[in-house]
């Protein structure tokens, strides 16, 4: 029943909160390229790896008052929150009464971070069968607006080695 | 056939009855709709399995692929009048918009959600790997090929040229919901297509649309709005793709356990056993698929003969209504149920949601989440869309989720056995359903 909405519960069961949607699609994609058991399929957009079907399920979620979705004006556009509620901890339980066997360590390491980064990251992964120069010029080209340095990218890679290694 | 500079010697045209005349000048896009992967996309249905609901809806990718390049060739044609348009990249985004969709396989939201396939991986592989694409596109230079499929990919550099065919209104959108509506037969897909293209504006990261023209653009956001419920969404066609899914986990769950087919499903043991090479890939098309359901008829497995008789002969599932926070208290004992009178659940008791869907419709979004449609100003500004159509502020923020519980009512309504136990059944879908 739901099993994928399910899994998304559980990932905020496991980070208490993630601050907007770009947050989130960058951390479940990250996740997945991670070996977490997300199946949301992403697609490369303006910023970075995007779900659609992802949006879709969160918004479903919330019409059914599992997750608690609060929004806040920023300069035109909308920032959201997401929280799990009483309601949607009771899906999960019933849902997948033995766990969604997600790893919540590297799920607050990835929350941690911010939305910025996160972007960065996802798109590093999103290259990783490139080389790392052609990755850093997919990079410049395509996140121009974002200034990413050098650094930041070296940074993003040794993020990724990291969790790789746990 | 062609000249030096690459224009064929005489232009060729397509009749289509969406756009009229499809019309093609370049010798790279006559070759590239010559190849055997493209005309593959002959036998490959445009909208998978809706044809049960709407009978006209037999068009294929093939058709709207040529959509999408006429469409593409007339913004680009529309777009050269106001800005300079290097000669390669104009040829770029025609090649991109015709082969945007050739990495689709047969029933491809199906296939893709049971096998984990991804089309956009497949439409790389065939635009950049050993095929009869590849080798047309690698006659304009080394990194042709690449170029094109980066602009499918969206990691195209030029992020003008990525919007043209993949954005919240693009080549790609504009052709399927016209045809889409054309081949249903319904009335509300259309829109001026024209128009849009006569007040689009080129700017660095995307196309924008001038203010005068925000009713035609409108026009196209509840097209799309009214294709989604009315059409892509229908729930016999969800029935239909429900059905055909369970074949599909069923084919593969008996293949991986030895169980010996009458009909041996060879074409699809690489696709079972994660080793599809482009070869096989390519063979695969919904003709092959049709004949191993219809194979799959008299098989002996009661799973795989009834689901495909089902699919085969519009013997669908019916639906009703499910609201999640209330299913979960009922899921435990329905499942029993159904294991008591002998269906298994995970076959016969399916959950489908609107965000199984490969549609959607308009809607602004966060910052930095995906690129909302802009109107140009007259001072020259940009505004999004929403903030000054109060139509499409209307449609954006309104509720688009559903999900319906998908059974078979015929086998549940058969009481020669387990009577109590079925009517428990009915009881608890139709308690659901009024609640």
């Amino acid at each position: 029943m739901l099993q994928e909405h399910a899994k998304l519960l559980a990932l905020l069961k496991e980070t208490d909160e993630v601050t907007g949607r770009k947050k989130l699609q960058k951390l479940v994609y990250i996740a997945k390229r991670l070996k977490q058991p997300f199946q949301e399929k992403f697609q490369f957009h303006m910023y970075g790896p995007y779900s659609e079907e992802l949006t879709l399920q969160m918004e479903e979620m919330a019409q059914a008052s599992f997750i608690q979705e609060t929004h806040e004006q920023k300069g035109g556009y909308y920032q959201y929150r997401y929280s799990l509620t009483p309601a949607g901890e009771e899906f999960l339980d019933a849902a997948m009464p033995e766990g969604a066997g997600l790893d919540a360590e590297l799920l607050e390491t990835l929350n941690e971070r911010s939305a910025k980064f996160l972007e960065l990251v996802s798109t590093v992964l999103y290259f990783d069968q490139l080389p790392k120069e052609e990755v850093k010029a997919k990079v410049y080209k395509l996140k121009a607006r974002q200034n990413y340095s050098d650094e930041d990218i070296d940074e993003a890679y040794a993020f990724i080695d990291a969790l790789r290694k746990r | 056939m062609g000249r030096p500079d690459g224009q064929l010697v005489e232009e060729k045209v397509f009749k289509d009855p969406v756009h009229r005349y499809i019309h093609v000048r370049d010798e790279l896009i006559w070759e590239l709709i010559g190849t055997r992967e493209f005309q593959r996309l002959r036998r490959i249905r445009q909208l998978g399995t809706t044809y049960v609901t709407f009978h006209g809806a037999e068009h294929t990718r093939f058709n709207h692929s040529l959509g999408v390049y006429e469409v593409m060739r007339r913004m680009v044609e529309n777009l050269e009048k106001k800005m300079t348009w290097d000669e390669d990249e104009r040829l770029v985004c025609l090649a991109a918009a015709l082969l945007h969709d050739i990495g689709h396989g047969p029933f491809s939201h199906s296939f893709e959600k049971v096998f984990g396939t991804d089309h956009e991986d497949w439409t790389r592989r065939i635009i950049t790997g050993d095929t009869e694409v590849n080798a047309v596109l690698s006659r304009m230079g080394s990194r042709f090929a690449e170029r094109v499929a980066d602009v499918i990919g969206k990691t195209y550099e030029n992020k003008l040229i990525v919007s043209l065919i993949s954005s919240q209104i693009d080549a790609d959108r504009m052709d399927y919901l016209l045809r889409d509506a054309f081949y249903t037969g319904v009335s509300y897909g259309n829109f001026d297509m024209e128009r849009i293209l006569r007040v689009m504006r080129p700017q660095e990261d995307q196309a924008v649309f001038k203010l005068s023209g925000m009713h035609a653009v409108e026009d196209y956001i509840m097209s799309r709005y009214q294709m989604y419920w009315q059409v892509y969404f229908h729930p016999v066609t969800r029935s239909a793709e429900v059905i055909l899914s369970r074949i599909l986990h069923r084919a593969r769950e008996l293949m991986r356990g030895g169980y010996p087919f009458r009909q041996e499903p060879v074409h699809f043991q690489s696709l079972f056993s994660e080793t599809l090479s482009i070869r096989d890939y390519i063979r695969l098309d919904e003709s092959l698929v049709l004949y191993y359901f219809q194979e799959w008829e008299d098989e002996e497995d009661p799973i795989l003969r009834d689901l495909c008789r089902r699919f085969m002969n519009r013997h669908l599932f019916k639906y009703v209504e499910c609201d999640p926070s209330k299913q979960m208290l009922i899921w435990p004992e329905l499942q029993e149920l159904f294991r008591k009178i002998g269906l298994d659940p995970s076959y016969y008791l399916i959950i489908d949601s609107s965000s199984d869907l490969p549609y959607d419709f308009y809607r602004p979004g966060e910052k930095d989440e995906r690129l909302p449609i802009h109107l140009l100003m007259p001072d020259g500004s940009l505004s999004e869309l929403s903030r000054q159509s109060d139509i499409v502020e209307a449609i954006s923020g309104k509720k688009r989720t559903d999900h319906k519980l998908y059974y078979p009512r015929d086998l549940l309504e058969d009481q020669s056995e387990y009577a109590e136990e079925k009517r428990r059944i009915l009881t608890l879908l139709h308690a659901q359903e009024g609640s």
